[in-house]
């Protein structure tokens, strides 16, 4: 167990060595550097630019230097928690990110959730009710999940949402509450906002999820050891969760590892068309306005945050099953 | 000498036909098939696949000779059409059954709220009919015609309504199909060349390279690809034309998307590479150039088929989520992501629904290659039961 910790945790760093690489060039790729456009921007507003502030930037991040030694200033700030400036928002970029970043979190989490605890209840019923009217409107209602687009899905929702109440579902409080303070009715209005983009963003991963769930459980049902155990008269509920559910459960934790990324870019996009105030909607206007400090942060963190949740869904994984721990 | 020769001729035949005789003839066609073969029988005994496959033809051939099967030019605007509502057709005239028409849509104005308001004028039908001439275009910038699939004389008629230009989106949904469609192949295809590349070197090789390419694809697969593919594709220059940039977002697609690719083909390798008629081959002299080509690639073709077509949707939902947001390819160019664009915001939804018609065909065409992904996995290992 310990060796495949150790060696799951080695594996860890070549990886985000690779992920800042990629964050860095996406910073890097546009021509020119922040710091000019930076002064750029302040003489077209009027303000006197500033030389020694220019300076001092330049010197902080190393502008000027090799992109190798740029590189290295910039992992060393972020080490001591700087971000770097954003422009679009004249704030430090860890600032801006860490006002959005929970609300973010919420939503993947809330997304998370959903697509567990609805993915595997009607994968398993679709196994184990095989070929039957249920299946096949579950399975299909599935395909449809996993075919369409995340902000189509969005659009429709809030299109249906407006018809039905007269309502816009936009933004994560009503009007009532947003400058209030925390309520039972505040809480109840977030719920209420929540659920809808939640759903939203774990559609694709909860299709995902009842395809897998359902593979692995028909795979396990159709050996010989159920048989046998139905024959010795076994019921069948305890039959099927006693044996082939622990063995399908597997692919089901290591799954973990895709549905999250797809569960981040689902909760960019969804947060874009919904409005709501996460990282997805910064992220959009930091690319629009060129602002690629903020920009190659956000992918820094929402890259960094998703292997750690992988790391976690590994170990998970090697707790669970021997096999895993033990190298087999 | 000659009649020795003819003896052994009659005899031989004898053995043969009694063999023949033995077999049930459909066994013995099953038994000599090819390995194609058998995959095309398997294949088809997979209903949806099929019907996936019709789709996906119709909806090529439909893109291949778009300005044709498109009534109007997907650009040209008439502001007596702009927000038209689809207009249906029709098979009942006052009550009489006539040749499919449709009613012309009249732009007037609500007397209350003054709002523009489209009225179908149902005293003078408009026939529809095949072939007519109508718009001017150059098929491939090579034939030039005025001859378009379907269309009325007079009037226009508008299968999915008008844009807020005017244009008609059923020209332009089926233009858009054009470059929706390619860039998912297009894509795919360049995934799968590094797929093949460095998944096979990877499988192929083993030892360090092998764990450093595995690293990639790890880290590859573990980012959420929507945040890198908007990054990168910002990184595009604005002055670029339609189809530098077509090409640019093929490449971002598929910079991201080869990963999955490229773990498949080196599973496979892996296993191969321990197959007897690898070793056999090795032993033999074959050069590693050799082994790869024509022993180990031949044996997993199909099953790389399959694998690149379950990639192709979602290059294609990739495509429309970046166009949407405005990032991918752009107006000028048409296609369905450019298309969803113009409907942003729910309110402009809730005025004229049919604006998501573009997102229907996404979801055909990505759910039709699901199926037909999923039905070329099955008839992939036709051996298997």
């Amino acid at each position: 167990m310990q060796s495949y910790i150790i060696r799951r945790l080695l594996y860890f760093i070549p990886t985000l060595i690779l992920i800042s690489v990629i964050s860095f060039a996406i910073i890097q790729a546009p021509p020119g550097d922040f710091v000019t456009t930076l002064a750029v921007q302040m003489e077209a507003r009027g303000d006197q630019v500033d030389e020694d502030l220019i300076n001092a930037l330049r010197a902080r991040y190393g502008l000027g230097k090799p992109l190798w030694q740029q590189y290295l200033i910039w992992i060393g700030n972020i080490l001591q928690g700087d971000l770097g400036v954003s422009m679009a928002y004249n704030q430090p970029v860890s600032r801006i990110i860490m006002d959005r970043l929970p609300w973010s979190l919420l939503f993947s989490f809330s997304a998370f959730i959903i697509v567990y605890s609805i993915g595997f209840p009607i994968g398993f019923l679709s196994a184990v009710r095989q070929y039957s009217i249920l299946d096949y409107v579950l399975t299909f209602t599935g395909f449809i999940g996993l075919a369409t687009p995340n902000f189509l899905l969005a659009l429709v929702l809030l299109w249906v949402y407006f018809e039905a109440t007269g309502q816009a579902l936009v933004g994560i409080f009503s009007v009532e509450y947003a400058v209030a303070s925390w309520s039972f009715g505040k809480f109840f209005d977030l719920l209420n906002h929540l659920w809808i983009p939640a759903l939203i963003i774990g559609t694709a991963g909860t299709a995902g999820l009842i395809r897998i769930v359902r593979a692995n459980l028909l795979d396990e049902l159709k050996k010989l050891y159920v048989t046998t155990a139905r024959a010795k008269g076994v019921s069948e509920i305890r039959l099927i969760l006693k044996y082939p559910v622990r063995l399908a459960i597997n692919p089901v934790i290591s799954n973990i590892g895709y549905v999250l990324p797809a569960l981040i870019s689902g909760e960019v996009i969804t947060s874009i068309v919904i409005g709501l105030p996460t990282i997805g909607p910064v992220l959009l206007r930091a690319l629009q306005t060129e602002d690629m400090f903020l920009a190659g942060s956000i992918v820094l963190i929402l890259s960094v945050l998703t292997l750690v949740g992988t790391l976690v869904s590994d170990l998970l994984l090697a707790v669970i099953d021997p096999r895993i721990r033990h190298g087999v | 000498m000659s009649d020795r020769a003819q003896n052994s001729d009659d005899s031989q035949s004898q053995v043969d036909d009694r063999f023949v005789h033995q077999v049930p003839p459909q066994f013995s066609a099953f038994s000599s098939a090819s390995q194609w073969q058998l995959i095309r029988w398997r294949f088809l005994k997979h209903r949806v696949a099929v019907i996936a496959l019709g789709v996906l033809s119709l909806l090529y051939v439909c893109a291949m000779f778009a300005e044709f099967v498109a009534p109007y030019n997907p650009r040209s605007t008439d502001p007596r059409y702009t927000h038209a509502p689809p207009q249906r057709i029709r098979i009942f005239h006052s009550g009489k059954l006539s040749l499919p028409f449709v009613y012309p849509v009249v732009k007037g104005r609500d007397p209350q709220t003054l709002a523009t308001k489209y009225s179908e004028d149902v005293d003078t039908p408009l026939k529809l009919r095949l072939f007519v001439r109508g718009d001017p275009y150059r098929l491939w910038g090579l034939i030039g015609s005025n001859i378009h699939l379907f269309g009325v004389k007079r009037e226009r008629f508008m299968l999915f309504g008008g844009d807020a230009a005017g244009r008609d989106l059923f020209s332009r949904t089926i233009c858009g199909a054009r470059l929706s469609l390619t860039i998912g192949l297009l894509g795919v295809f360049l995934a799968l060349l590094l797929g093949i590349l460095l998944g096979g070197t990877s499988g192929y090789f083993g030892g360090t390279l092998d764990l450093l390419i595995q690293r990639l694809i790890e880290t590859l697969r573990s980012i959420p690809t929507l945040p890198l593919w908007l990054a990168l594709s910002v990184a595009l220059p604005d002055h670029w034309s339609i189809s530098q940039r077509f090409l640019a977002i093929t490449v971002v697609l598929s910079i991201v998307g080869w990963a999955d690719l490229a773990r498949e083909v080196r599973g496979k390798f892996m296993s191969l590479r321990e197959e007897d008629f690898v070793r056999a081959a090795e032993l033999g002299g074959a050069s590693t150039r050799r082994l790869i080509f024509s022993h180990m690639l031949p044996s997993f073709y199909s099953h790389i088929i399959a694998a690149t077509t379950l990639s192709v949707p979602g290059m294609i939902l990739g495509e429309t989520t970046l166009s949407f947001l405005g990032l991918g390819l752009q107006a000028p160019a048409i296609s369905w992501g450019v298309l969803l664009s113009d409907a942003q915001h729910f309110r402009v939804i809730s005025q004229t629904p049919w604006f998501l018609i573009p997102g229907l065909f996404v979801i055909i065409t990505v759910l039709a290659f699901n199926f037909l992904g999923d039905g070329l996995r099955d008839a992939a290992d036709p051996y298997a039961n």
